[in-house]
C-alpha cells in the first residue's frame, strides 16, 4: 500500500516541495522565503493566464525569432559517416542564444509582480546579455553579477551589457567564475529583497526556478519534436546537449523524456580531465550535497566544501547542476557523460569548417559527444544536437589558445 | 531545551538583563588561537557562544565573515575539528550555551545522524542553520529537535505575521531576530524599528528573542538590548581577530586579548540596556 509507485510519467515533476527525487528544494535564508512562495504562486497564476502565454509567445515569435529552425547538417554528417545529425538552432535567437527564452518569461513574471529591479550572474555572458536585453526591452535597472576572471575572458560580452545598460560588477571572491557570481546575486537579493527580481539564468536554485526555468525553455524541444516530425516523419534516436547548469538541455530534453525509443545524452564539462579538480563534470564525478538553494551533484571535498571547476567554456565553468538532471541521472532515463576542453575545442573548428556555423564553446561539448557517437550509429538513425548558442563571444579564448595573434 | 540554555535564559531574567551572544568563526585564523578566544568569551562577559562552522560559500554573509571562512579553511578547519573545539571547551565549561552556526552542505555530507550524535556529546546546544527554511524541517530541525538539540530559527523583517507561525513552530533555544533584509556586517537599523519588531514577535511566542544583524558598539548593544533579550555580535568580532592578524594572516600576539577586550566592552553595554530602558 505504501509503495511509491513507479511515475506513469517522466515529465511529471517536481513534486509541490519542489523535489526530483531527492534533488530539488528550497534551501533559502528565511529572508528569501516568502518571496519564493510569492514567486512560486504568481508562476502558477501566470501558466495558466493565456493572456501571459498569448504574450510570451507574440514577444518569442517577433522579438526572439522563434521557431528556431531545424538543420540537416549534411557535410557533417557525410564527413562522420554514420547517423544522420540535426541542430536545434538556438544560435540564431536574438542575443545569440536559448537564455533570451527564459529572461523574456521570467521578466514578464517580474513585471506582474510589481518588481522594479532586476539582478541576474552570468557565466559565459550569454544569460547576462539576455537579461540585460529584456531589462531594456521592459525598462527595467539591471545589475549583472559575472565573476572576474569571466569579466576578462567574455570580454565582447561584457561590452554587450554595458552598451544595453546593464551595470556588470565583477566578482572577485573564489576564483571568480559563475558560482562565486550567484553567491553575489544571493547577496544582493537578500539586501533587496522587496524591489528586486532575481533572473536566475539556469534550471537551477530553489524551487520554484528549476520548473520555471525548464518549462520556459521547453519551447526548444518541443518544436525540435515536430520539426523533427515534419522533416523525417519519426522522433530521433539520441538527443545530445551540453550541460552546465543544464538550462538548454533540460529545454530540449523535457518534451522527449516519454518517448521511451530516444536515448538522452547530457554532456557535462570534463576540462583538463577527471583525475585532479579541473574539470565541471558534477554528475560524472561529484557527489549529491546542497547549494544555491537546491540539492543537487555537486563538486566538493568530504568536508562537504565546494571545489571550483574549471571548463575553457565559461558557460559550463560551475561545480553544479540542475536538480532535474540529477533525478534523470539516478533513475536512468538520461545518461550523462564528459568532454574535455581539447575535444571541444576540436569539435568547434570542425563545425566552423565543414558547416560555416561558428558555435559556442558550450555546444561545442555536445558536438563533441556527437563527432564520437555518430559514425557508430547506423545511417538510417538520427541525431538531434541542441546548438544553443554562437561561439562570436568566443573567438578570442579560441584565437589565443590556436596561436592565431589576434 | 537543554539544560545549559534554560538555566542560562532563566539566569538573565533573574540579573534583568539581556544575553550578550557573541559569533566567532571556529578555526580562525587556526584551531589553537580559535580555542584560546572560545575559552577567553565567558569571562569577558560572553553569555551564549555562537560557534561558526566554516562554508566555501557563504551565500548570507557580508565580507568579513566570508574572509574568516577562508582563512578558517586554509588553516585546515573542517566540521569534525569544530565540534573537537568545543569538546575542548566543555572540559573547562559545562555552563555557557554553545549554539553552531552555518550552512547545510557540510552537516549533510558528514552524516545528519552522526553530526548529531556527535554534537551532543561534543556538548553542543544548539544549531542555527542559515539555508534551512521551515520548509526543509525534516532534513536536520526534526532530527535534531528529537536528540534534544535546539534548532533556532532566523525570522527577518520580511516574516510577516502570517508566515511567523510557520517559523516559530519548531523553533526552540531562542528566536533569533535578523535585524534587517541583507548579509552580515551591514549597518543596524533604527532601534526604534527593532523593538517594534521584537514585540511582534514577542506576541506570538514565549520564547526569549534575540537580535543580532548590524550590532558593532557597547551603545548598540545597550539600544538593542533594551527591548530584546539577547544582542548577538558577530561581524564586529570577526573583523577584530582579522584586524589582529600578522601580514601573512597568522595570529599575532594580541588576537585573544583584543577580542577580550572588545567583547568585554560590549558587555559593559548588555549589562546597562535595562537601565536605559527604565530611564
Amino acid at each position: 500500500m505504501n509503495q511509491t509507485p513507479r511515475p506513469n510519467s517522466f515529465r511529471a515533476g517536481p513534486d509541490e516541495d519542489g523535489r526530483f527525487g531527492i534533488y530539488g528544494g528550497r534551501f533559502v535564508a528565511e529572508t528569501l522565503m516568502p518571496l519564493i512562495l510569492d514567486l512560486q504562486g504568481e508562476w502558477e497564476k501566470a501558466k495558466n493566464d493565456p493572456a501571459f502565454q498569448a504574450e510570451l509567445k507574440h514577444l518569442g515569435a517577433h522579438y526572439i525569432g522563434r521557431p528556431s529552425p531545424l538543420y540537416f547538417a549534411e557535410r557533417l554528417t557525410a564527413e562522420l559517416g554514420g547517423a544522420k545529425i540535426y541542430f536545434k538552432r538556438e544560435e540564431l535567437n536574438h542575443t545569440g542564444s536559448h537564455k533570451i527564452n527564459n529572461c523574456i518569461g521570467q521578466i514578464l513574471l517580474a513585471k506582474r509582480m510589481g518588481k522594479t529591479r532586476i539582478i541576474a550572474e552570468t557565466g559565459a555572458g550569454q544569460h547576462g546579455v539576455a537579461s540585460a536585453t529584456v531589462a531594456a526591452r521592459f525598462d527595467l535597472p539591471c545589475v549583472v553579477y559575472m565573476g572576474a576572471t569571466d569579466v576578462e575572458r567574455q570580454a565582447p560580452n561584457v561590452f554587450r551589457m554595458k552598451l544595453l545598460g546593464a551595470e556588470v560588477i565583477p566578482v572577485t571572491a573564489g576564483h571568480g567564475t559563475l558560482k562565486d557570481a550567484m553567491n553575489e546575486a544571493l547577496r544582493d537579493w537578500v539586501t533587496n529583497v522587496d524591489s528586486t527580481y532575481y533572473l536566475i539564468g539556469t534550471a537551477a536554485g530553489p524551487h520554484p526556478y528549476p520548473e520555471m526555468v525548464r518549462d520556459f525553455q521547453a519551447v526548444i524541444g518541443a518544436e525540435a519534436r515536430e520539426q523533427m516530425l515534419a522533416a523525417e516523419g519519426r522522433l530521433p534516436d539520441m538527443v545530445i546537449a551540453a550541460v552546465g547548469g543544464g538550462s538548454n538541455a533540460i529545454g530540449i530534453f523535457h518534451p522527449f523524456l516519454d518517448d521511451d525509443g530516444v536515448k538522452i545524452v547530457g554532456v557535462e564539462a570534463g576540462g583538463k580531465g577527471l583525475q585532479g579538480d579541473e574539470h565541471c563534470a558534477s554528475i560524472t564525478a561529484g557527489s549529491p550535497g546542497v547549494l544555491h538553494g537546491n540539492r543537487t551533484y555537486l563538486l566538493q571535498d568530504g568536508d562537504g566544501q565546494i571545489k571550483e571547476g574549471h571548463s575553457i567554456s565559461a558557460g559550463l565553468d560551475y561545480p553544479g547542476i540542475g536538480p532535474e538532471h540529477s533525478w534523470l541521472n539516478d533513475i536512468g532515463r538520461a545518461e550523462y557523460v564528459p568532454i574535455m576542453d581539447h575535444e571541444a575545442l576540436e569539435a568547434f573548428q570542425m563545425l566552423t569548417r565543414l558547416e560555416g556555423i561558428i558555435p559556442a564553446l558550450e555546444p561545442s561539448h555536445a558536438l563533441a559527444e556527437v563527432i564520437k557517437r555518430a559514425p557508430k550509429m547506423g545511417k538510417d538513425e538520427i541525431i538531434l544536437m541542441n546548438l544553443s548558442g554562437r561561439g562570436d563571444k568566443d573567438i578570442f579564448t579560441v584565437g589565443k589558445i590556436l596561436g592565431m595573434g589576434m | 531545551m537543554t539544560a545549559r540554555m534554560d538555566k542560562r535564559f532563566a539566569s538573565l531574567k533573574t540579573e534583568g538583563r539581556p544575553a550578550l551572544i557573541t559569533y566567532f568563526m571556529g578555526g580562525d585564523p587556526d584551531f589553537e588561537t580559535s580555542l584560546g578566544i572560545m575559552k577567553a568569551l565567558p569571562g569577558a562577559g560572553a553569555d551564549i557562544i555562537e560557534l561558526g562552522m566554516p562554508f566555501s560559500d557563504p551565500m548570507a554573509d557580508g565580507p568579513a565573515i566570508q574572509l574568516a571562512g577562508q582563512r578558517a579553511l586554509k588553516g585546515g578547519q573542517t566540521l569534525a575539528k569544530t565540534l573537537e573545539l568545543a569538546r575542548r571547551f566543555r572540559e573547562g565549561d559545562n555552563d555557557t550555551p554553545i549554539v553552531m552556526m552555518g550552512y547545510y552542505n557540510p552537516i549533510y555530507i558528514y552524516g545528519v545522524e552522526k553530526f548529531l550524535d556527535d554534537a551532543l556529546e561534543a556538548g553542543i546546544d544548539g544549531l542555527i542553520i542559515v539555508d534551512l527554511p521551515p520548509e526543509m524541517d525534516d532534513e536536520l530541525c526534526i532530527p535534531a529537535l528529537e536528540k534534544g538539540i535546539n534548532f533556532i530559527r532566523l525570522a527577518t523583517p520580511t516574516t510577516d505575521d502570517k508566515r511567523l507561525p510557520t517559523v516559530l513552530k519548531n523553533t526552540s533555544g531562542f528566536v533569533y531576530y535578523v535585524s534587517m533584509n541583507g548579509i552580515t556586517g551591514s549597518a543596524l537599523p533604527d532601534p526604534s524599528l527593532i523593538s517594534g519588531a521584537v514585540e511582534r514577535i514577542k506576541g506570538h511566542t514565549e520564547l526569549p528573542v534575540c537580535v543580532g544583524f548590524g550590532v558593532k558598539t557597547a551603545d548598540h548593544a545597550r539600544a538593542i538590548g533594551a527591548a530584546a533579550d539577547g544582542v548577538v555580535v558577530g561581524t564586529a568580532i570577526v573583523a577584530q581577530i582579522a584586524g589582529s592578524l600578522t601580514k601573512d594572516g597568522q595570529a599575532g600576539p594580541d588576537t585573544v586579548a583584543s577580542v577580550a577586550t572588545l567583547v568585554r566592552g560590549l558587555a559593559s553595554g548588555v549589562r546597562s540596556a535595562r537601565l536605559v530602558a527604565a530611564e
